[in-house]
């Protein structure tokens, strides 16, 4: 029991990674990244969101109806991340100006609706609310590198300290742009794969 | 000409891929064939289309600040723009189920070729995004956020059907082996982005 629970909260971090294995929750992912500050509240509010609409759906499994469980997955979604929009409006009305819509996009992000469908609906509270968490952690992990790389060599700072603008570095400003996010979740990709080789593509 | 102006702009500058990764998931699953991707970029324009709008008079009459004040003086204060997610979504998956069903009974052709794609639909972030942009921009009219739909649907059909083609033709270049499928169309988005960044210095 011990060993399946542990595979349940590496195997989303590592081997069966949201974002650069599933292809899943990249829409809201990526406008994101430009400030790790902004990357930490998003991956955080994602992490509470998967984390409980999977304890709630979980808990409510055998009540669900087969045939609207979509429509109540995506009610759950929507009420925890109205909660999360709430609360960030009254307690960080700057970042949550920043991240604008993609707070809301969190109910259409990939990763929580496919882990209720996939784990919460077929297993116990417990082990759900660890998967939803587990998930919502490996994609805040790579949120938070591809946010790393473009704040310090997009601006030069790192949660807003200068860092690499006091050594004379000269900002690359394509760094901050939309399409080098792409770019870099295809070079983590590529790393991943090149250590990980079961995973390649054939 | 106003209208022109923001058509071309939710097309080439606010591109829904380029722009703003909306619909990425969907983008790049199922951009691995031009056909398919064709069927699904035609349903994305239809479902924004129709959705948009919806939520346009949706916003405008229920949710604003103040926006009940025709039911009576005393619902003037009244603001519900927190409940907008949720009916926003729900006005969505409403939508797609009527679309499927009205296409199935009357247009049996284009249901076979969009079949599939519909109900996947009502979880793109696109559609929903779409709904989002036009609440925060506050467009001024309902014509205003209806060519928007329209443009950010078209520009979202040229970003999948572009992406299909080049796939299509890369099957048969030598990739690394570790950069093959998703990896490699990562950074072809990526370059294609910053080609539609020309556009951005245009100005309507």
């Amino acid at each position: 029991m011990a060993q399946k629970l542990k595979e349940t909260i590496l195997n989303p971090i590592l081997k069966g990674n949201p974002i650069t294995v599933l292809i899943l929750g990249v829409c809201s992912s990526l406008a994101v990244t430009v400030e790790l500050k902004g990357a930490c509240v998003m991956a955080l509010s994602v992490i509470i969101v998967t984390g409980v609409s999977s304890l709630i759906c979980s808990l409510l499994r055998k009540t669900i109806p087969n045939r609207a469980r979509i429509i109540i997955q995506l009610v759950v979604v929507a009420m925890m991340v109205i909660l999360v929009d709430q609360v960030l409006k009254a307690f960080a009305y700057a970042i949550d100006k920043q991240l604008s819509v993609y707070i809301g996009l969190i109910i259409t992000n990939c990763i929580v609706m496919g882990r209720i469908e996939a784990f919460a609906l077929g297993n116990k509270p417990w082990p759900s609310l660890l998967d939803g968490v587990a998930n919502g952690v490996g994609y805040g992990l790579i949120l938070v590198i591809v946010a790393f790389f473009r704040e310090l060599l997009g601006s030069g700072t790192l949660f807003g300290f200068p860092v690499l603008s006091s050594l004379g570095y000269v900002n690359n400003g394509l760094m901050i742009l939309p399409p080098m996010a792409l770019i870099l979740i295809g070079c983590i990709i590529w790393v991943h794969r090149s250590i990980d080789k079961s995973l390649q593509e054939k | 000409m106003e209208y022109l102006s923001l058509f071309v702009k939710s097309i080439f500058v606010d591109n829904m891929i380029f722009a703003y990764f909306l619909g990425m998931c969907s983008y790049l699953a199922v951009s691995k064939n031009v056909k398919t991707a064709n069927g699904l970029g035609i349903a994305v324009i239809f479902v924004l289309l129709i959705t948009l709008p919806v939520n346009y008079l949706l916003n405008k009459f229920v949710l604003q600040p103040g926006a009940l004040s025709w039911l009576g003086e005393s619902f003037a204060n009244v603001d519900l723009s927190f409940l907008s997610f949720i009916l926003f979504i729900a006005v969505i998956a409403a939508i797609v189920q009527v679309v499927e069903m009205v296409v199935e009974k009357f247009l049996p052709s284009l249901y076979s070729s969009l079949g599939i794609f519909l109900p996947l639909i009502a979880v793109n972030c696109a559609i929903l995004g779409g709904s989002l942009f036009m609440q925060q921009r506050d467009f001024a009219g309902f014509g205003e956020a209806t060519v928007y739909a329209l443009g950010s649907g078209i520009g979202w059909y040229l970003a999948i059907v572009t992406l299909a083609a080049i796939r299509e033709k890369m099957a048969y270049s030598n990739v690394p082996s570790a950069l093959k499928g998703t990896g490699i169309a990562f950074i072809t988005v990526g370059l294609m982005g910053i080609a539609f960044m020309a556009f951005m210095g245009i100005s309507l």
